[in-house]
């Protein structure tokens, strides 16, 4: 496409940057430009590559083929110091300052010429300048520890600032800020790109690309899907750019529809919980599933997944609101009162959420009912059993799966299979499925779509967490929208498309949904 | 020589055990070695001293039988760690629990000394498990209720418990011509001893419970979920396993067994509830534990060797004129040597 600032060279290309996380294909041939006084998004989906291929061009991670040029030099960065001598800087999704000490003393902690015997009046000084020009003022013999969270931004970015460098990446710095603090760093940015820096903004956020960026990469599965000029770009076009992709290869019916009379398998009315540490609360929740059906959850993930899937399962205590599984009042009961009444988890992360590393796949087979396989009252396990109830789901997902290994060992694949086997195999009533198909290849994808298809024909309930639009339009019955903790929209997959769930996600929407 | 282990081990003996005896010969051999460069520097000729201790232990069957007796209330304590660890627990308060234990056992001996030893002596046990239960399960519910880690109660606990020991003996339970203990124990709630050595009936408990351990943990429904709480608590708890109930119960099996300890010590050993009678046999088992990895064998074998240089360090205090210190800075000196874990098999953790 035409642009302008083409006629003069990026500051940063990357060509062809390739990275893979064991059997993950996080960056595939990706090529970027970055030009100075430019703001660059780059926009994807959770997992979408954007934040790995930072870190690669940051010098955490080492691509795996690729180039990198600086003025059209090709350069080697294989550690953060490499890219602070390319005057490459990046702030973290997880700040990295050091609380203990004051806003000065982190400063001078990073500056590159910092003397043995340091001059804090002449750092002060340093700080001063920088900070008024951009707007970026802080006290700085705060404490850091003592700063909220957008001041501490303020302070990471003065940090590269002052540290020389010319590219700031910025990985989702508005995650954590409040609107006026937003519109303060846009600002910031503002001033910024005036001056000539070049700025990498990592976001999933549609609209506050189309408010500050001048230029937009949109990643899908770790491919450039697209990139464009802001003047070029609208929602729709981005929504399409981050969500559609090749036809899906499942094809299933909707199953038969319910009459609404039936006993909901599972019902939350107005369940509200407590966020934790970097959680999100859940706010007026209101599900029912009833038997036979799929419930679609659509959302970007952080918007409040893992509590909801956290709540049903009983892992976290519902503050306001009722929890009803069959009609029966299971509110805040322990997680075995939930299993026990035939309900299966299938977490987004299945190492750390579901299985124990160091057992073996056979052994991780029986931890969800270890009851059913106990033998003498508790003083032996029946293993045989075991094996015989994972052979039967086995050859009917058709997956494989060496029982004999550790789980530690397996690939995200291969226990995500693990984990699906077993929570399929006692024929539950409701299954939670979190990002089923993460990791999973074609084939396996398709066979845990199935099985979920399965379990609806025979009558199960099913909630479906994704943030695969596609598969969540063709498995539904009905589909929510998960936005901050709430559902902010209900749809039959008939009804919407990906542009409008694409709108709702990214929160571009939401007004107009609430007010309505 | 290490090579030559390596690769024996690798083709001839690949079992698991024999690895980890292996494993402890040379971790020993290491600290042995590093103590003797100590006793070089204090002007002692170490292998003298190594053959004074090695004979006046497993010399005679009388310096063998009080290397087994040294050995009893430490296969309690040093399980009493290994225990709760499988759930993710880090018990330190062995001591504590062996006191209170001791206090409870003691109370049962000085209440019922009319009653035969058959109704007396399980009374003794029962109580001494109940006292180490309680004393433990105060850490053990505010673990589970995400309250206080317990690695903090249990240590700071160890100092309580001999001080309300010391106060039942001042204020109530003290002989008529001695403060700083009790009575003497009426025969009958005395362990009984084997073949008129000082080795008694808390040995075969001990190796009891230590075989009992073993088969809970591999076989059993209960020692496969305390395996996958100590492996992953969120996932077991996702799982459907009872994690809260699981810490509190656990803990207090830790508790009981180092009460247990307490138990064997006072009706076995001395007789009498002393003062101050334990000496750190709690942090011992801890010590242990970590040397065996919290693996029975283990358990068997280090508290063994264990026990070895304790009586032996005795014997070295009267022959070799060598402060008791000196055994400290051995059994310090074979804790390091663990920690640092030598490379015998390729990094594969025993």
């Amino acid at each position: 496409m035409p642009n302008p600032l083409e006629n003069q060279p990026p500051i940063i290309a990357l060509r062809g940057i390739t990275k893979t996380f064991s059997t993950v294909l996080a960056n595939d041939h990706v090529d970027l430009d970055i030009f100075n006084a430019e703001v660059h998004a780059l926009l994807g989906e959770n997992g979408a590559g954007k934040s790995t291929l930072m870190k690669i061009l940051f010098g955490f991670y080492r691509s795996d083929a690729g180039e990198i040029l600086l003025n059209g030099n090709p350069i080697t960065v294989h550690s953060p110091r490499d890219a602070r001598t390319a005057r490459i800087g990046m702030v973290f999704q997880d700040l990295n300052l050091i609380p203990a000490f004051t806003v000065a003393e982190n400063i001078a902690l990073f500056l590159p010429d910092l003397k043995a015997i340091m001059n804090p009046k002449e750092i002060d000084q340093r700080i001063n300048e920088i900070s008024r020009h951009y707007g970026l003022e802080v006290n700085h013999q705060a404490l850091v520890s003592q700063l909220s969270i957008g001041e501490q931004q303020k302070v990471e970015i003065l940090k590269l600032l002052l540290s020389d460098a010319r590219l700031l990446i910025l990985d989702e710095p508005t995650r954590v800020l409040a609107p006026h603090e937003v519109k303060a760093l846009f600002n910031v940015l503002d001033n910024l790109r005036k001056d000539g820096y070049a700025i990498v903004l990592i976001t999933h956020k549609m609209k506050e690309v189309l408010e500050c960026a001048d230029r937009i990469t949109v990643l899908r599965r770790g491919k450039v899907a697209g990139s464009l000029l802001c003047e070029d770009a609208t929602e729709e076009k981005l929504v399409t750019l981050m969500f559609e992709k090749e036809l899906s290869e499942l094809k299933i019916n909707q199953g038969t529809t319910h009459e609404s009379t039936s006993m909901p398998v599972l019902e939350l009315r107005g369940v509200e919980t407590h966020a934790e540490g970097a959680g999100i609360s859940l706010l007026g929740i209101d599900l029912k599933i009833l038997p036979g059906e799929i419930v679609g959850v659509a959302g970007v993930s952080g918007n409040g997944q893992r509590e909801l899937c956290d709540v049903v399962l009983g892992m976290e205590t519902c503050i306001k609101g009722m929890k009803l599984l069959h009609g029966q009042d299971l509110t805040n009961l322990p997680v075995q009162a939930m299993r026990r009444n035939g309900v299966s988890f299938i977490p987004e992360n299945p190492l750390m959420m579901a299985s124990v590393p160091f057992m073996t796949v056979l052994e991780n087979m029986a931890l969800t009912d270890t009851g059913r396989y106990a033998r003498r009252g508790g003083f032996s396990m029946d293993w045989a059993a075991v094996k015989a109830d994972i052979d039967k789901t086995v050859q009917r997902l058709g997956f494989t799966l060496n029982l004999y290994t550790i789980a530690k060992s397996l690939s995200g694949g291969n226990l995500q299979r693990m984990v699906i086997v077993r929570e399929m195999t006692h024929d539950p009533r409701l299954i939670i499925a979190s990002y089923l198909t993460r990791g999973l290849d074609v084939q396996s994808t398709i066979a845990a779509r199935q099985a979920l298809v399965q379990a609806r024909e025979g009558g199960a309930g099913v909630l479906l967490i994704s943030e695969d639009l596609e598969e969540l339009l063709t498995l539904s019955n009905r589909l929510l929208v998960l936005y901050e903790g709430r559902f902010v929209g209900e749809f039959k997959p008939s009804e919407t498309d990906i542009y409008e769930l694409g709108h709702l996600m990214t929160g571009s929407k939401v007004e107009h949904v609430s007010n309505g | 020589m290490s090579q030559m282990v390596k690769s024996l081990s690798r083709t001839t003996f690949s079992s698991p055990w024999f690895n980890t005896f292996i494993r402890y010969l040379l971790v020993t051999l290491l600290a042995l070695f590093l103590f003797g460069i100590i006793l070089l520097i204090t002007g002692k000729d170490p292998i003298q001293s190594y053959k004074d201790i090695l004979t006046s232990t497993l010399g005679s069957a009388y310096g063998f039988s009080e290397v087994l007796v040294a050995m009893i209330p430490m296969l309690f304590t040093a399980l009493a760690v290994a225990l709760p660890s499988r759930v993710g627990l880090i018990n330190v308060g062995g001591e504590g629990q062996l006191y209170i234990g001791a206090a409870f056992a003691t109370w049962g001996a000085l209440t019922f000394q009319n009653q035969p030893a058959w109704i007396l002596l399980p009374v003794m046990v029962l109580l001494g498990m109940l006292g180490g239960a309680l004393w433990a399960f105060i850490p053990g519910y505010l673990k589970a209720i995400g309250l206080v880690n317990e690695t903090i109660t249990t240590l700071l606990f160890n100092s309580i418990a001999p001080k309300i020991v010391g106060f039942l003996i001042f204020g109530y339970w003290h002989s008529a011509m001695d403060t700083v203990k009790t009575a003497n124990f009426v025969p009958a709630a005395r362990l009984p001893a084997f073949f008129g050595t000082r080795v008694h009936l808390g040995l075969v408990i001990g190796l009891a419970l230590l075989i009992l351990f073993w088969f809970i943990m591999k076989y059993t429904r209960w020692g496969l979920e305390m395996r996958a709480i100590g492996g992953n608590s969120q996932a077991a708890r996702r799982n459907g396993l009872p994690v809260k109930r699981y810490l509190i119960v656990v803990m207090c099996i830790g508790g009981a067994i180092a009460g247990l300890a307490g138990m064997a010590q006072v009706s076995g050993f001395y007789g009498v509830l002393l003062l101050n009678f334990s000496m750190g046999l709690g942090f011992m088992g801890f010590l242990i534990c970590w040397l065996a990895g919290g693996e029975p064998i283990g358990i068997l074998l280090m508290s063994f060797v264990v026990a070895v240089i304790t009586t032996g360090g005795n014997m070295l205090q009267l022959t070799r004129d060598l402060p008791y210190a000196a055994i400290n800075i051995l059994l310090a000196l074979t804790l390091f040597a663990v920690l640092a874990r030598p490379n015998f098999f390729g990094g594969k953790k025993a």
